[in-house]
């Protein structure tokens, strides 16, 4: 392992980091749920009267970020290496993975973490993991440099 | 109608905050799980600053029955390590690593207009529909 000094960008990670923890924060406190992506996303999938309407509406504010942040200083690049067969077989794991175990990065990797879930430690901890050795395995491929 | 402005609000922040932070580049994603290569370690940089302003505010709610609008604050109530928490994570980071989205950044680089995230969001949709799907028959 080498340290990718060139990439490393502790200050905006950390100052984005406490922006995500701040809107989880205020998510428990004005909706009442654990702010987890793939279960408000999921639940849109599974409609119950009076049980849509706060789903959409945090999802429009996520679709609204880019505009407003583009608008102000321009958005940052967003670089996909993967292959479109790629990422739609990766698009489906994800989908079925954060449904199948509950939570993905937000709701078990941000939420369940700050409130000391042993669950959400070992979800977090299996995805990472997985994520390790998947990339692990395509830069043996030399897929990934 | 305040309660979805609210909610709106706060997808708002944390849309930003993913922007900011960088999880919505999937190259800086796949260079923090090159773990074994040449890594990027500015992602444990967002999750230690997430935790350490969720770490007191989820302290503090947990001290509340109630939300801001008067409605029980609704804790997970599984806390079960099973095969099925462990199963649907392995798929979840073998998909994460594969292309470098995770479900909040891929919504909000898709409304930025990047092609691949509408294609993973449709992907992703649909493997939440067939968990739905096999969920109804159980």
């Amino acid at each position: 392992m080498t340290i990718d000094w060139a990439s490393f960008t502790p200050w905006t990670a950390l100052a984005g980091g406490l922006m995500l923890g701040l809107a989880s924060a205020l998510f428990i406190l004005i909706n009442g749920r654990i702010l987890g992506i793939s279960g408000i996303v999921g639940g849109l999938l599974r409609p119950r009267a009076g049980d849509t309407s706060w789903r959409l509406s945090f999802v429009l504010g996520l679709f609204v970020a880019p505009l407003l942040y583009g608008v102000s200083t321009g958005l940052p690049q967003a670089r996909v290496e993967a292959s479109w067969v790629t990422v739609i077989l990766a698009g489906v794991l994800v989908g079925l993975g954060t449904r199948i175990g509950s939570g993905c990065t937000s709701g078990h990797g941000v939420c369940g973490l700050s409130r000391l879930s042993p669950r959400s430690l070992i979800a977090t901890l299996t995805f990472m993991g997985a994520g390790f050795v998947t990339v692990y395995v395509l830069r043996q491929l030399g897929v990934v440099s | 109608m305040i309660r979805r402005l609210s909610e709106f609000g706060v997808g708002l922040l944390f849309g930003l905050g993913l922007i900011v932070s960088g999880m919505t580049n999937p190259a800086k994603v796949i260079g923090f799980l090159n773990l074994s290569g040449n890594w990027d370690p500015s992602l444990a940089f967002v999750m230690g600053g997430a935790i350490l302003v969720g770490v007191f505010a989820f302290a503090f709610a947990r001290h509340r029955a109630k939300d801001f609008f008067g409605d029980a604050i609704q804790w997970p109530s599984s806390t079960a390590i099973d095969p099925r928490l462990v199963g649907g994570a392995l798929l979840f980071g073998v998909g994460w690593g594969l292309a470098g989205f995770c479900p909040g950044p891929a919504l909000v680089s898709m409304a930025a207009g990047v092609p691949k995230a509408l294609a993973f969001v449709a992907a992703m949709l649909i493997g939440m529909f067939v968990f739905e799907k096999i969920e109804r028959r159980r």
